[in-house]
């Protein structure tokens, strides 16, 4: 079998060009993965050398006592391991923060998608004046607000923190969505006697999973790895998510950096498998935001 | 040994579960609130007084007599407060027009973002407005004074003076410009040739385009730390690559990256060009899968080159999302604070600093917040008339809004 008929279904192309094209992909393809492997490479590095110029993939002297360190603490020194605990916080946070975002983005979106109102041109604007503040400049006076408040250092305040910055974003995407869906739907609905709201919640909402998935994987991974806003919320080291846990270990002296490289992985990959899943819904989700039908 | 017992996740679960029962509580109340006040809207403007008139009693009746008063506890005035409610609602109801509106569901599907976003987007943003024109710092926290002359002396400063420590505002504003032009002129053409290559039918399309997402789906924190461990003058890869009897014998050498100014900012360009590539992929991609093959057979036959497609076909259909997806990524990588932050810290002597992360360091490690609010204020003014002219000049959104 020749070669380049292997590598494509192309017709048209040459088959030096199909070849060509693969070798590029390749190429592109290494150099995306390859950062996120260098981390694994390190993290199966044995404690006495987590740094060295070393460029192989997988370490003649691979070890997992990194892992080990991260998730069940040291043996030696007795210290407990706070990896599970960063998680849970991260995890009771960020699942919060993501449901309350997409629930006000996909109540908000349907109503400048289906109604004309008083201060709906206005309000698409504004929205999109917000993704213009720029970072950090909110979080001052937030941080005053939850000081306020007494917030600091609660899942609350962190929460609050997070909830509405995605909102504006998340409405654009799904007002988009909404738009492409006939509205001839809902007045059949209509007709046989169920309510706008009804028609909402049993015609729109199962058409729009696609993009409500986006909206909840933008505010998720959007909290999930937060690191600025977290660290000038929570200052309880019992309160840490993980972004602020793993830091203090590559703060830390030299050694700490295979465990950082560990803890990186094991948080990295189930976020990464999600976002992987669910990265056949992005194109639709995302470009219908963008072009109107 | 694990520090998480199944006392801690018990506690803390339950803190949330209370938290997410008090959000449902007083989002239903106000949707409630919301719909019947827009569903049957007063017949006239005198019925519009009276209830408003009626509203401001019923507030002021509440505060003085049953919130103020000690004697009650919370459960008997959240009790008396719903009533009170109910009788107002009641009485809006019964003066309302007998035709009903459409703007009841609108504006209370509406309710809750606008509520959201008033608390958490409009009222931080007036109250930066207000301390921009204070004299707050950490040593006069408590004691700071509002003043027009502070908000002069601040905003005055933000121009004259230094951002952080060492950089003025406008080296760092030079810089911020060059660095979005050179992200985004990169991760369009790098997004655009991606996109076109992986555009046809071929083997292994699925496996390319997921590992070229890698990128975007490594948490941005995780990559920003490993990027920065990568620019490591003796251990990182970029060094370890330069230093390998191949690259020495061409006349490469280990550079400084994160101590020379110049390399410190190409290694952010590096960092940063590598992580934004795939979400520009992937809107490229999906904008080029929407295009109907019909164009290109149609040009086919009239004997287009690829080179005429590309210009005549590919890039005005793609237009519509282009343009959003550029202007995002602009204000995105404008944005960028997490990978300058993370990866520099804007050093060497903020030489790398962009503008967010002068402004984050001059608040949150320099504690100058008044100078901060105004350094921020002034931030957005120049995004904002970035954004507007852009807008303006290509004529893009339009069809999204309307």
């Amino acid at each position: 079998m020749n070669l380049s008929r292997f590598f494509s279904k192309t017709r048209g192309d040459s088959p030096f060009k199909r070849v060509l094209i693969h070798l590029v992909l390749i190429i592109a393809c290494v150099i995306a993965v390859y950062p996120v492997l260098r981390v694994a490479t390190i993290s199966i590095r044995p404690g006495d050398r987590p740094l060295s110029s070393d460029l192989s993939i997988i370490p003649k002297d691979a070890t997992l006592k990194n892992y080990q360190l991260v998730l069940f603490g040291d043996p030696v020194t007795k210290r407990a391991s706070d990896f599970a605990l960063w998680l849970w916080n991260s995890l009771l946070i960020t699942v919060t923060t993501a449901t309350i975002g997409v629930i006000l983005a996909s109540t908000a979106a349907y109503a400048f998608s289906r109604f004309k109102f008083p201060g709906r041109g206005a309000g698409l604007v504004f929205l999109l004046t917000t993704q213009m503040i720029p970072a950090g400049m909110l979080l001052l006076p937030l941080y005053r607000m939850l000081t306020n408040l007494k917030l600091l250092d609660t899942y609350l305040g962190l929460v609050i923190a997070y909830s509405v910055s995605s909102v504006p974003f998340s409405i654009w995407i799904l007002k988009g969505y909404y738009d492409t869906i006939p509205i001839d739907l809902e007045e059949a609905a209509r007709i046989d006697g169920t309510s706008q709201l009804g028609a909402f919640y049993r015609i729109i909402i199962p058409l729009s999973t696609p993009s409500l998935a986006i909206a909840f994987l933008f505010n998720f991974m959007s909290s999930w790895s937060e690191y600025l806003v977290a660290r000038v919320v929570l200052q309880k080291a019992t309160m840490y998510t993980w972004p602020l846990g793993v830091r203090t270990f590559s703060n830390q002296f030299v050694t700490a950096y295979g465990r950082f490289a560990a803890a990186s992985i094991l948080v990295a990959v189930p976020a990464m498998i999600l976002f992987l899943y669910s990265s056949k819904w992005l194109v639709s989700g995302l470009t219908l935001g963008g072009v109107k039908g | 040994m694990i520090s998480l017992t199944p006392q801690i996740m018990s506690t803390s679960f339950a803190t949330v579960l209370r938290f997410i029962a008090g959000i449902v509580v007083a989002w239903l109340l106000l949707e409630a609130v919301v719909y019947v006040l827009f569903h049957r809207p007063p017949k006239n403007l005198l019925m519009r007084l009276v209830v408003l008139a009626l509203a401001v009693a019923l507030i002021f009746l509440f505060g003085r007599y049953v919130w103020a008063n000690k004697s009650l506890d919370m459960l008997k005035k959240a009790a008396i407060g719903l009533a009170l409610l109910l009788v107002y609602l009641g009485a809006y109801w019964s003066v309302g027009s007998p035709r009903a509106s459409h703007l009841g569901i609108a504006y209370s599907l509406l309710a809750p973002a606008v509520i959201g976003i008033a608390a958490l987007i409009i009222y931080p943003f007036v109250f930066n407005v207000y301390l921009a024109f204070t004299n707050m710092s950490m040593t006069t926290i408590r004691t700071y004074t509002f003043s027009l002359a502070n908000g002069i002396n601040n905003f005055r400063s933000v121009f004259t003076g230094v951002v952080a420590h060492d950089a003025t505002f406008w080296q760092v504003l030079l810089r911020t410009i060059l660095w979005t032009a050179i992200n985004i002129v990169f991760h369009v053409s790098g997004g655009m040739f991606l996109a076109l290559l992986l555009n046809r039918p071929m083997r292994f399309k699925g496996i390319y385009r997921t590992l070229l997402i890698f990128p975007w789906a490594i948490p941005q924190t995780i990559a920003c730390m490993a990027l920065r461990a990568e620019f490591n003058q003796n251990y990182g890869f970029f060094n370890s690559l330069l230093s390998t009897p191949l690259a020495t014998r061409i006349g490469l050498h280990p550079l400084n990256w994160l101590t020379d100014p110049l390399w410190a900012f190409v290694a952010l360009c590096i960092s940063n060009i590598w992580l934004g590539i795939p979400f520009m992929m992937v809107i490229i991609l999906g904008g080029l899968q929407s295009i109907s093959k019909e164009f290109y057979e149609a040009s086919e036959i009239d004997g287009a080159s690829s080179t005429y497609q590309f210009r005549h076909i590919t890039l005005p259909l793609l237009r519509p999302v282009l343009t959003p997806s550029i202007i995002l990524g602009t204000v995105w990588t404008f944005n960028a604070l997490n990978v300058v932050y993370l990866i520099t810290g804007g050093n060497p002597q903020e030489k790398t600093d962009i503008l967010v992360s002068s402004l984050y360091r001059a608040a949150f490690d320099f504690y100058r917040y008044g100078f901060a609010a105004a350094f921020g204020l002034v931030i957005f003014f120049f995004l904002f008339l970035f954004t507007l002219v852009y807008i303006r000049v290509t004529g893009g959104l339009k069809a999204a809004y309307e």
